[in-house]
C-alpha cells in the first residue's frame, strides 16, 4: 500500500510519516505544492493525505488535478479549517474524507484504514483478525463462527479498535469518535471505563483471542492473544 | 426634554425678563414724558391768564379753585421778588366724568409769581395728571398681552421654522438608533445643506467605519487566531500520541504525559467551540431549511442515553405538538444537545432529565444542585459556577449566541427544586 502525504508543516508530516509506517504502508511525501504536483502526475497512490493550505497553492487546486486523473476518490483532505465551504468543495471535487486538524493518531489511522478498504476490489466489506470476523456491512461481530450480539456503541468501538490493532487508542480520541460531541466534559472517563468493561466481558465470554489491554490509564490497545 | 420645548423655555424667561425691563424703563420714560407736556401746557395757561389779567381785573379776584384751575393771591414785592417758577404733583378733591363724588385726584401745579399794575400775585394752575395706578395697570395689561403673544408667537415658529429645520437630524437620529454594529448594512444617512448636520453625518461616519472596521478585525482576529493554533495542537497531540505508543515508559512519566494531553485536549476544545461562536457571529452557517425540533431532541436524547443510563439519570422526552422551525440543522442540534448535555452531566445520581416540545418552545427541565444559578450570567462566555469544573464556560454562550442569530429568546429558570431552560422559537 503506497500513500502520499502532503503537508507543509514538517513536524505535523513527520508525526503522520511515523505513525503510518508502523502500519507497514511505504509513505511517500512533499511539503509544497509543487512536489506534491509532481508526485501526484507520476505515480499511483492508494490514498492521498492533502492538506488544503500549501506554500505555492491551493489543495484544491490539487485535487481538481487528481479529479481530472480519475484519481480523486481516495484522498482525505486535512485540513485547519473546519469550514462546510471547503469541506463541500473538496467532497464535490471527489474527495473521500475531510479530517479537520487538530485529529488524533488513532482517527487518522482509522479514516485510512476505511479509505483503503472502500477502495479494495474484492467487495468484502469485513475485517477479520484471530478467531473473529467483524462484517461493517451487516454490523455483525462473529466468534468462531458464532455471532455474538454487540450494542450498536460496542459495535462502533470494536471496529475503531480493529482498524487501530495493536496501536494505542486513548480513550479522548474513543470518545470523539464514537460518540462524537456528547462527551466533552472531565468525568467522561469513568464512563468509557463503563464501556470497555463491557466489551471485554463480552470478548472474554465469547472467547474471542482479542484482547483490549489498557495503556498507562491513558488509553487501550487491541491484541491478539 | 425637547429641543423645541427648551428653546421654548429659555424664550420665554428671558422674554419675560426682557419685557419687563422694557415695561418698567417705558413707564418712567412716558411718565416723565407726559408730566413735561402737561407742564408746557400750565406754562401756556400762565401766560394767558398773565394776559388776560391786563384787561380783566377780575380774574385777580380768584382765590379758590372751585371756579377754575387757578388761583391768584397777592403777595409782597419781596416775597415776589423770590418768587421762582415752581411744578409739584399734589392731590386735589375733583370729580371726572367717571366719578360720582369728589374724589382725590392727582394734579400737576405750577406756582409763579407776575406783576399787574405795581401789585404783585401769586398764581397757582392745575392741571389734571394721568392717574398713576391706573396707567401701571394698564401698562401691567399691555405688557402681559405683549408677552403672550410673543410667547405664543415663537412657539408657533418654533413648530414650523424648528421642526422643519431639525428635520434632517431627527431622521438621523432615528436611523442611528435601529443601527447595529455588524448586522446592519447600510450606514445612516440624510439629506441635508445644512452644514452642522453634514458635519454630524461625517463625524458619525467616521466613527461608524472604524468601529465597523475594529469589530471585523476582532471577528478575525479571533477566528484566525484559533485556526492557527489549530496545527500546533494536532503537532502536540499526535507527538504524545506516538511518545506513549512507543512503550518503554515509567508509569510516573506516563501519567505526566497523559496529564498534558488531557491539558491539550482543553485546548482544543476550547478552541473549537471558539471557532464555533466565531462562526455563528460571521454567519457562516446559513444552510436554512425546515427542520422538526422533535426530531432534532429524540436525536440528542438517544446520542446521550448511555451516558444517562450510566450515570443513572432518566432522560425523557414529551412531545407535546409538532415543532418546526426554519435553521440550519447543525445549529438546531448544537443548541438542543448542548442543553441537554448540561442537564444530564450537571446531574445527580438517579435524578432525572426531562426534555418537553411543545408548540412554539422546546423546555429542558432536570434535577441537580439544589440552587439556582446566576440566571443573568448563566449564558455569558467562561462563565463556571463553583460547583462545576472541567466544561468550556462556553457551551451556553453558544446556544445564546445561535438564539440570537435567529430572533429566539433562550431563558433560565429555577422551578421546584428543578433548574429549567426554555427555548422559545416563535414570539
Amino acid at each position: 500500500m503506497k500513500i502520499l502525504v502532503v503537508e507543509d508543516e514538517k513536524e505535523l508530516l513527520k508525526n503522520i510519516v511515523d505513525s503510518l509506517t508502523k502500519e507497514h504502508f511505504v509513505i511517500e511525501s512533499a511539503s509544497d505544492f509543487r512536489s506534491a504536483s509532481d508526485k501526484i502526475g507520476l505515480y499511483d497512490y492508494d490514498c492521498i493525505l492533502l492538506d488544503i493550505m500549501l506554500p505555492g497553492g491551493n489543495g484544491l487546486e490539487l485535487l481538481e488535478q487528481l479529479k481530472q486523473s480519475g484519481k480523486a476518490d481516495n484522498v482525505i483532505i486535512i485540513s485547519a479549517k473546519d469550514s462546510l465551504d471547503d469541506k463541500l468543495k473538496g467532497l464535490e471535487l471527489g474527495a473521500d474524507d475531510y479530517l479537520t486538524k487538530p485529529f488524533h493518531i488513532a482517527e487518522l489511522n482509522a479514516r485510512v484504514k476505511a479509505v483503503l478498504r472502500r477502495n479494495k476490489q474484492d467487495g468484502k466489506n469485513t475485517i477479520e483478525l484471530a478467531n473473529t470476523v467483524l462484517d461493517l456491512q451487516d454490523r455483525l461481530f462473529l466468534v468462531n463462527g458464532e455471532s455474538v450480539p454487540l450494542n450498536r456503541k460496542e459495535f462502533d468501538i470494536l471496529n475503531y479498535f480493529l482498524f487501530n490493532k495493536n496501536r494505542l487508542v486513548t480513550k479522548t480520541a474513543l470518545a470523539e469518535h464514537v460518540w462524537g460531541d456528547n462527551i466533552d466534559q472531565a468525568d467522561n472517563f469513568d464512563f468509557i471505563y463503563y464501556q470497555i468493561k463491557n466489551l471485554r466481558k463480552k470478548l472474554t465470554d465469547s472467547n474471542s483471542e482479542l484482547e483490549i489491554e489498557a495503556v498507562y490509564g491513558i488509553g487501550y490497545k487491541l491484541v491478539e492473544k | 426634554m425637547k429641543l423645541l420645548n427648551q428653546s421654548i423655555k429659555y424664550f420665554s424667561i428671558s422674554l419675560l425678563v426682557i419685557i419687563s425691563l422694557w415695561a418698567i424703563v417705558f413707564y418712567f420714560n412716558m411718565l416723565s414724558e407726559i408730566k413735561s407736556s402737561v407742564d408746557e401746557g400750565l406754562e401756556n395757561y400762565k401766560r394767558q391768564i398773565v394776559y388776560r389779567a391786563e384787561n380783566d381785573s377780575t380774574l385777580l379776584q380768584q382765590h379758590t379753585f372751585e371756579e377754575g384751575f387757578f388761583t391768584i393771591h397777592e403777595i409782597s414785592q419781596e416775597k415776589a421778588m423770590r418768587f421762582k417758577d415752581r411744578y409739584i404733583d399734589t392731590m386735589m378733591y375733583m370729580q371726572d366724568a367717571d366719578d360720582e363724588e369728589p374724589e382725590l385726584e392727582p394734579v400737576r401745579m405750577l406756582t409763579t409769581a407776575f406783576e399787574h399794575e405795581e401789585r404783585y400775585y401769586e398764581l397757582s394752575i392745575i392741571n389734571s395728571m394721568v392717574e398713576e395706578d391706573d396707567l401701571v395697570k394698564e401698562m401691567l395689561w399691555e405688557t402681559i398681552f405683549l408677552y403672550v403673544f410673543l410667547v405664543a408667537g415663537i412657539i408657533l415658529l418654533n413648530n414650523i421654522v424648528l421642526r422643519r429645520l431639525w428635520k434632517p437630524f431627527y431622521d438621523f437620529l432615528s436611523q442611528l438608533k435601529s443601527y447595529r454594529l455588524g448586522s446592519s448594512k447600510q450606514l445612516p444617512q440624510v439629506e441635508t445643506t445644512t452644514k452642522e448636520f453634514n458635519d454630524l453625518q461625517q463625524a458619525v461616519t467616521t466613527l461608524l467605519l472604524h468601529s465597523i472596521e475594529s469589530y471585523e478585525h476582532q471577528k478575525q482576529f479571533i477566528g484566525n487566531a484559533s485556526h492557527e493554533l489549530q496545527t500546533p495542537l494536532a503537532i502536540a497531540t499526535n507527538k504524545l500520541e506516538l511518545l506513549i505508543e512507543q512503550g518503554n515508559l515509567k508509569e510516573q512519566d506516563a501519567g505526566s504525559i497523559s496529564e498534558v494531553l488531557e491539558i491539550i485536549q482543553r485546548l482544543v476544545r476550547l478552541n473549537k467551540s471558539l471557532l464555533l461562536l466565531t462562526k455563528i457571529e460571521n454567519k457562516q452557517f446559513l444552510d436554512n431549511q425546515l427542520i422538526s425540533i422533535n426530531e432534532i431532541a429524540k436525536q440528542s436524547c438517544e446520542d446521550l442515553e448511555e451516558m444517562a443510563s450510566f450515570k443513572h439519570v432518566t432522560l425523557s422526552i414529551v412531545e407535546r405538538a409538532e415543532l418546526k422551525v426554519e435553521m440550519d440543522t447543525s445549529l438546531a442540534t448544537i443548541i438542543v444537545s448542548n442543553i441537554v448535555r448540561n442537564a444530564v452531566f450537571h446531574n445527580h445520581d438517579h435524578g432525572s432529565v426531562e426534555v418537553v416540545v411543545s408548540e412554539q418552545s422546546i423546555r429542558i427541565i432536570n434535577t441537580g444542585h439544589p440552587f439556582p444559578l446566576d440566571a443573568e450570567k448563566v449564558f455569558t462566555r467562561f462563565y463556571k459556577s463553583e460547583l462545576e469544573q472541567g466544561g468550556s464556560g462556553l457551551g451556553l454562550a453558544i446556544v445564546k449566541a445561535i438564539c440570537s442569530m435567529y430572533g429566539y429568546s433562550v431563558v433560565y429558570a429555577f422551578e421546584e427544586q428543578k433548574h429549567c431552560f426554555e427555548i422559545q422559537f416563535r414570539s
